[in-house]
């Protein structure tokens, strides 16, 4: 074992490095969905076309502004806004048109609404921006590289993958756990969260606090999107790839926990990165794996609570 | 519904797929696919029965499958490998229904589509075995003996379908209206009260889970037949969605409504992309928004009227 | 340009004449029109081949059609989405077939799309080109008697970079490779292995990675090969994942330590514009390049990239030329056909009769199709650099490497052709020009 991190170790620290940067996106992505289910219950497909949205509106928004005199630094300012943008817009038009026509119904209606949502948006995805790779990558050059010192060499890293990604993603967690907990929307969502009956028992307002949730996830997906685009190309058939991560970062984390989507990102985003370096063909099992993992131990989920039984 | 009028129902049913395959021969194929995948969306409205939701049932269709491809050089009869995929893929639904079926709900559901996307990258990662996502041709095989050409063969494979349709759709109504079945809608609502009754809630969904991954080998063992080129997208976890898509449209109200979803399903996407080729997502799409928010009980709840 | 019933007779006395009364076939009619489906790539992340492949048949068999179309018959074109898998494209075929009638096939371009649907083509003896696909599998595991492709195969696509990377840098010792994990990244490998082995087989391999397809991430295998500091990467990846690979790689400066070869990196070069740097090895799957050095006919080329240019506002890239094959194809074979038939429409036989030895021009060179169905197709190898023309990298010192230099002969196995390879294959590579 010493031998073997004697060897491996300058590798391994690069590896941990890597992993940062793809924990952060996936953490952005998923901690959305997994507020949505924990207050909602219902496990919205179409999170992956708002990511998917959020990355092509960002892209093109950059592209149309960057031309013109908007300073440099601003770059990292249109993703966000984008973000907001699309979730702010989109997120309350599918709760208020969509989901809340099914809220009584049973998971597998809820789910297939979302599902449907999600076929129909992946074509008007490709109506709206077309076939070819779109890509603006701005934000990503504004910050520059950062050489890692590596043995007798170094390696470039993006400063924005290095500290950007993971700076944004710290913001999010630190805000959303201080919004849930000191704001009194953020108390309701808890408290439908924990238990929607006693809730509305109670006279929170299960309409308002379902719409706030969606759009703040609709954002927060938009946002997972939107800083992707700077290092990568956006194609038709993102958004399902980026889903089923999403689906197994929330089940491993438990149903509607912040951290636990936080830690779950985290063991994903390193076990991935790890994997290239010593096991690169098992890379996409990791994150099938840890779930897998995970809810043999506890089958709850990381942080999951047992719900009250029906009776 | 009375028995008498189901049967009915179910009898025009089986003329009209034969007809319609009779008079557009291009329909044979569609309509088999159908048949499949509505045998398989078949054992997926069981578990619905319970509230459980898989999104990885296209697991065993795509196993089933590639079991037929590797098998048919050996054994080269249709008659013979039907039930050997059937049988193998039972197997694999027993071991893997031993670790989900202390699951529910969404843990159940993410775990069946963890195990297929697994499944689905292994089918990628032996390349050297599986051709990876070029796929595999499935040999030429006989029925009952017989070698037949391309239009026997389309036939044949269109009548064994409509044969095990026929058979699932009967075992299944047996066996929801069997106390093992009945326990289903226990473990949906009151899952406790089944221990009381000396069923354990376990027993009850791993009977209903076997079940199911037998019907989706056999679905998939019918598509490897009739494509004769098996891919590992069979496997991918939007084929799973369609089967949950299709049991919706159709309706899970009995055991009709899974065939007749996929008919639709198949139909509708046939003549979306026929006519619009690159937004045929949509149409499909807003039809299943439709018969959610406006026939929720899907096209087998309108079939036979208004629910009383 | 209707043809008239005195032309018919004439014909077919003609045609009665010429031909022995064996071989005449059933007389056939000349239809309304000519339908042909073509199956293409209209969603998932392959569109971005698909999309210009259809655009290119739409402008394409739209100049045909104002020239009068295929012996005075003008093409109807109908369009099937590879997108939703094997199930579908079979059924669309059937149905293309069976109900619409059509004539042609012009099939696919993954290459699982047509190792599905060639064998049916055979069983409904419908004339099938394959106008894009790589696989080199098909007319090396078996013989087709309707199905043909206008365009090389994976062999050639993967020899000519990897003789023009032993040209140009001989004595590089350790190669890395990043592919798609699919089917085409591990072929594309095994092929290029195969031939380094028998050409230089002091290279050594220092990692293999295969990220998942439709990975929107390289950051951790772009590190990983900068601690490697390999002397060459090879990738064959293509679309978004190439063109996100290259600006990461680009962005942390892995293209100074290491000499990329990228042989699909022609239909990502206007995307990637400056990010993609000097020095690069780019191929393009044929010899499709608008500033190629010396085409057959240098107006053909011209005209056919300014059409495109004005019409869909980009340059034109190799799946377009490969669908221009096609169409060329198609036109030499019916002329042929009709030729052989006394002026008549042929029937399916006469028409696949027509393909084996058929030459046919490309936008750049003049093409034949071997007996064995595969077609014989130049492959254009260049090196990146920058010029103040244009905003994105051209090519420059390139090579036409002929058909017949990089394509494993018929009837021999792609794999064991490589491997026999001999160091004498090198001194035949032509010059660079250009």
């Amino acid at each position: 074992m010493g031998a073997w991190f004697a060897d491996n170790g300058l590798l391994l620290g690069l590896a941990l490095l890597d992993g940062l940067a793809s924990a952060a996106l996936i953490f952005l992505v998923a901690v959305g969905l997994n507020l949505v289910f924990g207050v909602l219950r219902v496990l919205n497909i179409a999170h992956g076309s708002l990511f998917a949205i959020g990355a092509y509106t960002a892209a093109g928004l950059g592209a149309a502004l960057g031309s013109g005199a908007l300073p440099a630094w601003a770059a990292l300012g249109v993703l966000i806004l984008a973000a907001a943008l699309v979730g702010a817009v989109l997120g309350p038009l599918i709760e208020r048109l969509l989901l809340r026509r099914i809220y009584a119904e049973e998971n597998v209606l809820q789910l297939l609404v979302t599902f449907a949502l999600f076929m129909m948006l992946e074509d008007v995805q490709k109506l709206v921006w077309g076939v070819q790779p779109v890509h603006h990558d701005a934000a990503m050059r504004l910050f520059g590289t950062f050489d890692v010192p590596f043995g007798s060499d170094f390696i470039p890293f993006t400063a924005y993958q290095l500290f950007v990604l993971p700076g944004i993603a710290v913001l999010v967690l630190v805000g959303l756990v201080w919004f849930l907990r000191s704001t009194l929307s953020g108390r309701m969502i808890v408290a439908v969260t924990t238990d929607r009956e006693a809730a509305t028992a109670i006279g929170i307002n299960a309409d308002r606090v379902y719409l706030l949730t969606f759009t703040a996830g609709a954002v927060l997906a938009a946002l997972g999107g939107a800083l992707a685009s700077p290092t990568a190309a956006i194609v038709p058939g993102v958004g399902a790839s980026t889903i089923v991560l999403s689906f197994a970062v929330v089940a491993t984390a438990g149903l509607g926990r912040i951290e636990g989507a936080a830690l779950t990102a985290l063991m994903i985003g390193l076990g991935r990165s790890v994997a290239v370096y010593f096991f690169p063909e098992a890379e996409v099992l990791i994150p099938y794996l840890i779930m897998v993992a995970v809810l043999l131990v506890k089958p709850q989920g990381l942080f999951g609570t047992l719900e009250t039984r029906r009776i | 519904m009375t028995h008498r009028r189901e049967a009915l129902l179910a009898l025009l049913f089986a003329l009209a797929v034969l007809a319609a395959a009779f008079a557009a021969p291009w329909l044979r194929f569609v309509l088999t696919l159908a048949l499949a995948k509505g045998i398989a969306a078949l054992g997926v409205m069981l578990l619905l029965r319970a509230g459980q939701v898989s999104f990885g049932h296209a697991m065993f269709v795509a196993f089933a499958a590639y079991a037929v491809a590797f098998l048919a050089g050996r054994v080269g009869d249709a008659l013979l490998l039907l039930p050997l995929a059937m049988l193998l893929t039972s197997l694999l639904g027993l071991v893997i229904g031993l670790f989900v079926a202390r699951y529910r709900e969404i843990f159940f559901g993410m775990l069946n589509l963890a195990l297929s996307m697994v499944f689905y990258s292994l089918l990628e990662k032996f390349y050297s075995i599986t051709h990876g996502t070029d796929g595999m041709r499935v040999p030429a095989v006989t029925w009952a003996g017989m070698a037949t050409e391309r239009v026997g063969g389309e036939w044949a494979v269109l009548v064994a379908a409509l044969v095990l349709a026929i058979g699932f759709a009967l075992l299944a109504r047996l066996y929801l209206a069997s106390p093992l079945g009945e326990a289903l809608q226990g473990i949906k609502t009151r899952e406790a009260r089944l221990e009381f009754m000396g069923l354990p809630p376990r027993r009850v969904l791993l009977v209903a889970y076997v079940l199911s991954a037998a019907m989706a080998g056999t679905a998939g063992a019918l598509i490897a037949l009739t494509t004769r080129h098996v891919t590992p997208l069979m496997g991918y976890w939007t084929a799973s969605g369609e089967l949950v898509f299709i049991v919706i449209l159709g309706g899970a109200g009995g055991v009709l409504g899974p065939f007749l979803g996929a008919v639709a399903y198949e139909l509708v996407r046939v003549y979306a992309a026929a006519s619009v080729a690159d937004a045929w997502q949509l149409i499909l799409g807003a039809v299943l928004l439709a018969v959610i928010l406006f026939a929720r009980g899907g096209l087998f709840s309108l079939l036979r009227g208004r629910r009383a | 340009m209707g043809i008239t019933r005195r032309d018919a007779v004439l014909g077919t006395a003609f045609g009665g004449l010429l031909l022995p009364s064996t071989l005449r076939a059933q007389p056939v009619q000349r239809p309304q029109e000519l339908r042909i489906g073509i199956t293409t790539f209209l969603s998932g992340p392959a569109s971005v081949f698909g999309v210009p492949g259809r655009q290119a048949a739409e402008m394409l068999i739209d100049e045909i059609n104002r020239g009068g179309g295929i012996g005075g018959v003008p093409i109807r074109p109908y369009f099937v989405d590879e997108g939703p898998g094997v199930e579908h494209l079979l059924g669309e075929f059937r149905r293309l077939v069976l109900n619409e009638r059509v004539e042609v096939m012009l099939a696919s371009i993954s290459s699982g799309s047509c190792l599905a649907c060639t064998p049916l083509a055979e069983e409904l003896r419908r004339v099938t080109l394959l106008w894009d696909c790589g696989t080199q599998r098909i007319f090396e595991e078996k013989r087709y008697q309707y199905a043909f492709r206008t365009q090389a195969n994976a062999t050639p696509e993967v020899l000519a970079p990897l003789l023009y990377l032993l040209k140009r840098k001989p004595d590089f010792r350790t190669i890395a490779v990043l592919n798609q994990d699919y089917a085409w990244g591990r072929d594309s490998w095994e092929l290029w292995r195969a031939g380094m082995q028998a050409l230089k087989p002091d290279a050594r391999v220092v990692a293999e990675l295969f990220p998942r397809f439709g990975a929107t991430d390289f950051s951790t295998e772009v590190t990983r090969l900068l601690a490697l500091r390999p002397d060459v990467i090879l990738s064959t990846s293509w679309g978004g994942e190439l063109d996100t690979f290259i600006r990461q790689a680009a962005e942390r400066r892995l293209f100074e330590r290491s000499t990329f070869v990228m042989p699909l990196a022609e239909s990502s070069l206007e995307r990637v514009g400056r990010s993609l740097p000097a020095g690069h090895i780019v191929g393009s799957r044929g010899d499709h390049w608008f500033q190629h050095p010396a085409p057959a006919d240098k107006a053909r080329l011209d005209r056919f990239v300014n059409n495109y240019r004005q019409r869909f506002n980009s340059y034109p890239i190799y799946p377009t030329y490969h669908m221009y094959q096609a169409l060329s194809a198609l036109q030499a074979a019916y002329a042929k056909a009709m030729a052989g038939n006394g002026g008549n429409w042929p029937n399916e036989q006469q028409l696949a009769a027509a393909f084996p030895g058929l030459e046919f021009d490309s936008p750049t060179a003049r093409m034949t199709i071997r007996e064995d169905g595969q077609g014989l197709e130049p492959q254009l190898i260049g090196t990146s650099r920058h010029t103040d023309a244009l905003p994105f990298a051209t090519l420059s010192d390139m090579i036409v490497f002929p058909p017949e230099l990089v394509t494993a002969p018929v009837g021999r196995n792609s794999v064991e052709w490589l491997r026999g390879l001999s160091r004498d294959i090198l001194d035949r590579v032509p010059a660079p020009a250009g």
